[in-house]
């Protein structure tokens, strides 16, 4: 038997809902402050995409992305939503000027925080050339909210990933947290097998999948500050987290990344696998990472240490 | 035109750019003076994490030490495909290299991007895309997606895709269809001298403000973009 | 795709006071339900945009079934249909309904 709901606290059910399941409203219901979440042109507004119809597909009313305000322990935050069931969570025309318009609020204000719920596959094919317009232009908009003040921290742990141009804004954020199913790259694994062959990746081998663009393999490589299990909850105090650790962006944080990505060349731009890296990097077992549970991974992480703080 | 030709045009009194396996980093002397740094891609090179550090390594080194501004010259292919680059984080040095041109522009060293050839997906992101203004030279060809790839996703032929793409820039690849949609700023002469066109941007450039939403608005590429941006912000601010 | 439109007269007007409330998610065998409150408390409409063509018969007797258990008084249905089977439709719509009946704007 399930306990009626109305025992529960706005907690618990955070805890006890994936993360990597949940819809991108859900998501932001139980990330934020219960009740505290408004959104901007919300699904009633039909603001759907217009490019789907020439190719006969059916749209979705909120064009795959919440964008609101909401509150995170009693402060302001913006946030935005993808939800990556919807066309695979891809960017397009309207789904990516959400984003750039609140980002764009974000750095005017100068001082509330931006959320970003990523879930995509990159750009939606049959509105490419807008899509990549737009991960440009947020891009742009992250970078320019951060010089103005403002903290933009990714959470990435959605069914889609973070795939193509969302890698690149997610390479734009000031952290990332990340869970074990959160995958982040720019090319798919599909994509690669198809431009260069089994041989070169086997996209339907899981475990190469997971172990190469997964959660924790980009946590221990310091591309994700803050490892989350997979649970609301646990994303809502990895955001808390960040939000308390990052610092103002500046040049120097660039030529701290500039020497951080040389190092990460130098020192593993050899190895084949990223066991080879674990390896590398003194993890005994290193083979066995995969199957280590949440804690247990991040006491690793923790001992390993590498973030990207201050160099990104 | 080649990287050659392209590079004597703009740059009639002489230039310090090199070519090095298909990464350009150099500078140059445009006519009206002072010094203006170069870097890019040529030969349709793929952008991988080995590509993307040196680039960004060029535009920081720059950073502090110099001044003027600075031309990405762009004939690439996508992201570079493989395993190894992003088993070591292709998405960080990708946006790394966008991140370093980005606050290049917005202090003090406006970004020129010149696309001549081809470029792709997370490649045109990080060089070109990352710039203030973005021309095109006539017979450059970028594809955000390749219309094969399309068909297969799609499950539409190619020629049903052709037809769709007439009364659309939405989706196909193109010069013109990426300046249609806001992308592209302005498209230069191959005959005429590119220096002068270079000078003539130099003396007229655009605020560091981005405006492609705006012009694809303009343009009819891209109605809705600008519109919903704008009213997003809009109720941003009130809901303060 | 096809479009369908289904008007029907309702016994009474639907518990709570929410303006609207969105459930479900467009996707093959998904669909999603946008429920607002702005009709007269005697009628309700349900609008349906389906990649699933000729599914009319379908949709009519899910929909009947529907309006006659839940009495969706003075609401309009908007429905995205990726391909949904039946018994996922009537589960969006029974789940649209007690959404827009909680307490809330």
């Amino acid at each position: 038997m399930i306990a009626p709901l109305k025992d529960i606290t706005p907690a618990e059910r955070a805890r006890s809902t994936s993360f990597n399941e949940a819809s991108a409203r859900t998501r932001l219901e139980l990330l934020l402050d219960a009740g505290s979440f408004v959104e901007f042109i919300g699904p009633e507004q039909r603001e759907v995409s217009p490019h789907l119809k020439i190719f006969d597909l059916p749209e979705q009313f909120d064009d795959g992305i919440v964008v609101g305000r909401g509150n995170l322990d009693g402060s302001p935050v913006f946030v935005a939503a993808q939800e990556g069931r919807f066309m695979g969570g891809a960017f397009g025309e309207v789904h990516g000027a959400k984003l750039t318009g609140l980002l764009r609020a974000a750095r005017q204000i100068g001082s509330i925080p931006v959320l970003i719920l990523f879930d995509t596959g990159g750009v939606r094919l049959q509105e490419a050339n807008a899509g990549e317009l737009a991960i440009a232009e947020i891009m742009r908009a992250v970078m320019e909210a951060r010089s103005a003040g403002v903290k933009v921290i990714g959470l990435i742990g959605g069914r889609s990933g973070c795939y193509g141009g969302g890698g690149l804004i997610a390479g734009c954020c000031s952290a990332l947290a990340v869970s074990e199913p959160g995958r982040i790259a720019v090319s798919g694994p599909e994509v690669i097998e198809t431009n260069r062959g089994v041989e070169e990746f086997d996209s339907r081998d899981r475990a190469l999948v997971w172990r190469t663009m997964g959660g924790k393999h980009r946590r221990l490589l310091g591309a994700a500050d803050v490892f989350a299990d997979d649970n609301v909850q646990d994303f809502r105090e990895a955001a808390r987290e960040l939000l308390r650790l990052v610092g103002p962006f500046s040049l120097d944080r660039l030529r701290a990344e500039q020497e951080r990505l040389a190092q990460r060349l130098r020192r593993f731009g050899a190895c084949e696998d990223a066991v080879d890296i674990w390896t590398e990097e003194g993890i005994p077992d290193a083979e066995t990472v995969p199957e280590l549970p949440a804690d247990q991974f991040v006491a690793l992480a923790n001992r390993i240490g590498r973030t990207s703080r201050d160099a990104r | 035109m080649t990287l050659d030709d392209i590079l004597t045009s703009l740059f009639p009194d002489g230039h310090e750019v090199s070519n090095d396996k298909g990464i350009i980093a150099g500078s140059a002397t445009p006519r009206s003076g002072g010094r203006m740094i170069v870097i890019g891609v040529a030969d349709r090179t793929a952008l991988g994490v080995d590509e993307a550090i040196r680039l960004s390594d060029h535009v920081l080194g720059s950073i502090g030490r110099d001044s003027g501004p600075i031309l990405v010259l762009v004939d690439s292919d996508s992201q570079r495909m493989s395993k190894r680059d992003e088993l070591l984080g292709l998405n960080e040095f990708l946006a790394h290299l966008a991140k370093v041109l980005i606050h290049a522009d917005v202090n003090g060293r406006p970004t020129i991007g010149l696309l001549y050839g081809h470029s792709a997906a997370g490649a045109l992101l990080a060089t070109g895309l990352a710039t203030r203004v973005l021309v095109g030279l006539p017979g450059a060809d970028p594809a955000v997606m390749d219309l094969p790839s399309m068909a297969k996703v799609t499950k539409l032929s190619m020629e049903a895709l052709q037809e769709k793409a007439k009364s659309t820039p939405v989706f196909a690849p193109g010069l013109s269809n990426l300046a249609q949609m806001g992308a592209i700023h302005m498209t230069w002469s191959n005959a005429a001298s590119l220096a002068d066109q270079l000078e003539a941007l130099l003396a007229d450039m655009p605020a560091a403000q981005d405006r492609r939403d705006a012009l694809g608005k303009e343009r009819g590429g891209r109605l809705k973009a600008a519109e919903i941006a704008e009213r997003v912000r809009g109720l941003a601010l009130q809901a303060r | 795709m096809e479009d369908l439109s289904f008007r029907h007269p309702v016994r009474s007007r639907a518990d709570g006071a929410r303006r609207s409330a969105i459930i479900g998610v467009v996707a093959s065998g998904n669909l999603e339900v946008l429920v607002e409150r702005v009709l007269p408390d005697a009628e309700c409409a349900i609008e349906i945009r389906t990649v699933a063509v000729g599914f009319g018969d379908v949709w009519s007797a899910v929909i009947g079934d529907f309006v006659e258990r839940y009495s969706p008084g003075g609401l309009k249905f908007s429905i995205n249909d990726g391909g949904a089977r039946p018994d996922t439709v009537s589960l969006r719509l029974a789940q649209a309904v007690r959404l827009i009946a909680e307490n809330g704007q």
